[in-house]
């Protein structure tokens, strides 16, 4: 806890979880979004996580109608958005009642105390007569600083001239303008965001003039109330030089999936159907129709993967996009681009399942359905980025490989890195490489005589890449489909022998892009005890968890795995370093299984589906277990 | 020489400088033996697409021919063009995509009428509403053929099938009905064997600019053998079929003695020669949306079947063309994008900066 000073002066931390929590209705992943925004600007690094319910409009007041963001932000690298929580603001008694446990103790919790009725205290399950805010064990155990945010929002925006329902609405901004108070940030930023939505783009000024006002009357009041004993200050992180900006994993994507159409000098068609957590990859790509990029709204997840089947036959790059369920439907079209051996990039933001499962909620238990999930022996390049950053970096990679190989690649994002935003330094394009595409002509099958031998499945002996020839190109007139293909000519085949030549083809195909994929690389001693060995969404957590173990001088290194099919060709050679491997995964163990499939190598598994990512605390415990085991 | 691509690749008849070679049927026939049975309705629909194309003025290399599954499917590979046999149902989510990517390929699917109306009844459906530009062939036998005998979405309810021995108890889904209801800009009926008239209206299927639909009554000899005998046969076509023709009278029979004339909106069968002529019958106008949902209800052995083109709007965009012009418009309105452009979306609105 910061010693208490003068309020004057803010006392200095190195980092702050906070919180914000209140009804789906309330705006909480505005305002969250507005104290990143302005974090980002001030310079600490960040990771957030915003935590909502399926339900637009789940009923007001109850419990599972709770929507939450949180975010750490620090003067010192973080890749996770914290366990703990040191301030939380709660909009409402059900926004209390759920966040409340994971508050510090000590902690600040702001409330608008003005929620806090009988009613409402009702609806959220708590027992006639209870109020929270009058528990003495609760207000000794949290700073639990209760203000009439309802009240006083319509107070500063009497004269507005505004009705009721408009001026209630704005009690986020009353909100974030005590948090921007209490942590000593600029307003400058949420002031131009809401003048850019509600006076620029929506054209209407006064709602504009009157949540600024309710953010001013916030700030002040935080100011002139003496609630709090302190202000806090984190200062900017020692980042090295460079441009910055806030990214989420699902933004990261678009904008690679766009700088690898530039980089291919292509056209892209992205055809998916609205999936929750992938939709905003298609509301993304549908603003960069001027780069060449067109999206397809299918009827449903099969048309979806078909139009970007039939895309990538007439040349265009081609995406489609979703999440789990969807891409349970599109397995039987995978296997066909796996059979044509087309370029295409299957992007899987994992949420939790099965079944519809719980939408907004991130997993990580797709891994063996894109390993396997098909007919037939059907392997597929498999990617997972690890951060919101890296699915720049990743997209591209899809695109690189799809192209490179001539086939299917899926990409494994889930819900919480594709929501989650953190800072990321900015790449200079002209550093990103072109990525090579050809389509030949028929010149390029003639000989010196003249004589034109095209052979649509002839490959090329280093990637095993067939030529990707597209329909226009005159004199390669061919056929593809769904049937097995004689090899070299792609003809319909029935051979026994050709059938278990083409089986191993396609997996030696998928096998050689380990040739052009960058080696695993082991966070600390590169050899020793306890490897921990993780892959996509959970390298926050891990790489936190073991550093912190690694600054107690524990014997654990960590590697993590961007490439899951193939794995880097040094995988072995790494995990055999080290005397036992632990795998945590938001899923029941499914990385473990691939690796003491594919190794003989056997492994301990740290194994939550919560539908949340792992916390620091969890993972440094489990792994701290194993280390003294 | 490879060519690097740069952006679209465009492959129309019109981009390509050379003149247009002479096609004959010939020059669409691959070097795959046709592995149909012998008699089935299938081979004279392949004969009349290969003799459709040549007067299309369009380059062999802009074709395109998408199936699904069943054994309609295997058409692409018969066909010495651009073709692809997709899975089952979704050849139509192929085509789109096809044209999405390369709006100037002709692109033309066939395939069944489980293929279409059944497993891939949605994507007909989307396909006909979004107005892509492709031709649509439904070869209808009204049986699946490639599994061994089951009936079909548009078998005939009571049908006797290795799955339905004692009679099918579901009711057929109607071609017609449902391209009418989806707005198909193009929609029109043939009987494989009446090739005089398959052609023709082939052939306008095929230069339909939007989705064009033509179902055809095709003959499975082996599984469904004479389902269509009652529109298809020299003494049966004249009685139960009624040719459509745009400003024409719809008059059939042997002896053309018989009409069809509305009473309000209810078609209704008349004999020609004594109190009615065929100046009381219903004048075809291809244009009149109503009159196809009028035809689709039009159905053995109630009334003779409407054949021909029934409805053809070549008026509404179609879809890859109006994916284009927002694409156009963007760059029209901000320029082509350089890589300053690309810098500026990487970096965004809210950046910052570190010394």
């Amino acid at each position: 806890m910061p010693t208490q000073t003068d309020s004057a002066s803010p006392s200095t931390l190195d980092s702050v979880v906070i919180r914000f929590c209140g009804d789906s209705g309330d705006g909480m992943q505005l305002t969250g979004g507005q104290f990143t925004t302005t974090t980002a600007l001030v310079g600490n690094d960040f990771a957030t996580f915003p935590d909502f319910p399926a339900e637009i409009r789940a009923p007001k007041g109850t419990t599972f109608g709770v929507s939450g963001f949180q975010l750490q932000f620090s003067s010192t690298d973080v890749y996770t958005p914290g366990d703990r929580v040191n301030a939380m603001v709660a909009m409402n008694p059900a926004g209390f009642k759920v966040n409340i446990d994971d508050v510090e103790p000590g902690g600040i919790v702001i409330v608008n105390e003005d929620e806090f009725t009988k009613g409402n205290l009702s609806k959220c399950g708590y027992p006639p007569g209870y109020n929270p805010l009058e528990d003495e064990h609760l207000n000794t155990t949290y700073q639990i600083i209760r203000v009439p945010m309802s009240r006083l929002t319509k107070e500063s925006l009497a004269d507005s001239g505004m009705g009721a329902k408009d001026i209630a609405r704005c009690k986020n901004m009353f909100a974030l303008g005590i948090v921007y108070w209490l942590y000593d940030r600029p307003m400058d930023a949420t002031i131009q965001h809401l003048t850019r939505t509600f006076a620029e783009k929506k054209n209407k000024p006064e709602l504009a003039e009157v949540n600024i006002k309710a953010l001013e009357s916030g700030y002040f009041f935080g100011e002139t109330a003496e609630l709090f004993p302190s202000r806090y200050r984190v200062p900017p992180a020692a980042k090295e030089p460079g441009t910055y900006r806030r990214i989420s994993g699902n933004e990261a994507t678009v904008l690679g999936l766009v700088t690898a159409a530039r980089k291919a000098g292509k056209q892209l068609t992205y055809a998916s159907y609205p999936i929750t957590p992938a939709s905003n990859i298609i509301h993304g790509l549908s603003h960069q129709k001027r780069f060449g990029i067109k999206t397809v709204q299918s009827e449903d997840e099969i048309a979806a993967v078909c139009t970007a089947i039939g895309a990538a036959f007439a040349g265009d790059l081609a995406v489609t996009g979703s999440s789990g369920p969807g891409i349970a439907l599109k397995g039987e079209a995978l296997g066909l681009a796996v059979m044509l051996e087309l370029p295409l990039v299957v992007v899987n933001v994992q949420r939790a399942g099965p079944s519809t499962g719980m939408p907004t909620k991130t997993e990580q238990a797709d891994l063996l359905q894109a390993m396997f999930g098909r007919h037939g022996e059907c392997p597929m390049i498999v990617l997972a980025p690890r951060s919101p950053a890296d699915c720049f970096d990743m997209a591209i990679e899809a695109v690189r490989l799809a192209t490179r190989h001539m086939c299917p690649v899926l990409y494994l994002s889930d819900g919480y890195i594709a929501n989650g935003a953190e800072p990321w330094k900015v790449p200079d394009q002209s550093t990103i490489p072109a990525i090579e595409v050809t389509h030949p002509s028929a010149a390029d099958f003639t000989d010196a005589e003249g004589n034109l031998e095209f052979l649509a499945y002839k490959r090329d002996p280093e990637t095993l890449a067939r030529p990707w020839v597209i329909p226009g190109t005159e004199g390669l007139e061919h056929r593809v489909g769904s049937l097995e293909k004689e090899e070299d000519t792609g003809n319909v085949s029935y051979d026994p022998d050709n059938h278990q030549r083409m089986t191993e083809l396609r997996a030696e195909k998928v096998a050689r892009a380990a040739d052009s994929i960058p080696p695993l690389e082991v966070l600390g001693e590169p050899e020793g005890d306890v490897l921990v060995l993780g892959w996509g969404g959970t390298y926050g957590s891990i790489t936190t968890a073991v550093r912190q173990l690694q600054s107690e001088g524990k014997p654990v290194s960590a590697a993590h795995l961007r490439y899951l099919n193939p794995m880097p060709s040094n995988t072995e050679e790494v995990l055999r370093s080290f005397k036992r491997v632990v795998i945590p995964e938001i899923n029941m163990g499914q990385l473990s299984m691939l690796i003491r499939s594919r190794y003989l190598i056997d492994t301990v598994g740290i194994n939550l589906v919560r539908g949340k990512p792992f916390t620091v605390e969890t993972l440094v415990a489990r792994i701290a277990e194993v280390i003294e085991s | 020489m490879s060519e690097s691509s740069t952006g679209q690749s465009n492959g129309t008849h019109e981009a390509n400088g050379a003149a247009l070679p002479q096609y004959t049927a010939k020059d669409f026939t691959t070097d795959q033996e046709v592995r149909w049975c012998p008699g089935c309705g299938d081979y004279a629909v392949l004969a009349a697409v290969r003799k459709a194309l040549p007067d299309l003025a369009i380059r062999k290399e802009d074709y395109v021919f998408v199936s699904g599954i069943g054994c309609a499917a295997r058409f692409p590979y018969y066909m010495e063009t651009y073709g692809m046999h997709s899975v089952h149902g979704r050849s139509l989510a192929v085509a789109t995509g096809v044209k999405v990517a390369n709006p100037g390929m002709k692109v033309c699917v066939v395939s069944g009428d489980g293929d279409l109306l059944s497993i891939g009844v949605g994507h007909t459906v989307h396909t006909m509403r979004r107005n892509v530009d492709l031709s649509i062939i439904l070869l209808n036998n009204r049986i699946y053929g490639l599994t061994k005998g089951q009936y079909s979405p548009t078998s005939e309810q009571g049908k006797v099938t290795a799955s339905t021995p004692v009679g099918s108890v579901d009711f057929p889904l109607n071609p017609i009905a449902i391209a009418a209801a989806a707005d198909c800009g193009f929609i029109a009926r043939a009987i494989d064997v009446d090739l005089k008239r398959l052609d023709p209206v082939l052939k306008r299927a095929l230069n339909h600019r939007g989705t064009s639909f033509v179902e055809v009554y095709q003959d499975c000899n082996i599984f469904n053998h004479k389902a269509w005998f009652y529109a298809s046969q020299k003494h049966t076509m004249p009685e139960h079929t009624v040719w459509c023709e745009h400003g024409k009278p719809l008059v059939f029979g042997a002896d053309n003695n018989k009409g069809i004339r509305l009473n309000d909106s209810h078609p209704e069968v008349i004999e020609l020669g004594g109190e009615f002529s065929a100046a009381d019958c219903l004048v075809h106008d291809e244009t009149d949306r109503n009159l196809v949902s009028i035809y689709a209800r039009m159905n053995h052995p109630d009334f003779p079947e409407p054949m021909g083109v029934l409805y053809a709007d070549p008026s509404r965009p179609t879809y890859e063309e109006l994916v284009h012009r927002q694409v156009e418009q963007q760059v029209e309105g901000k320029g082509e994008p350089d890589d300053g452009d690309l810098q500026a979306l990487i970096t965004g609105h809210e950046s910052w900066t570190v010394e």
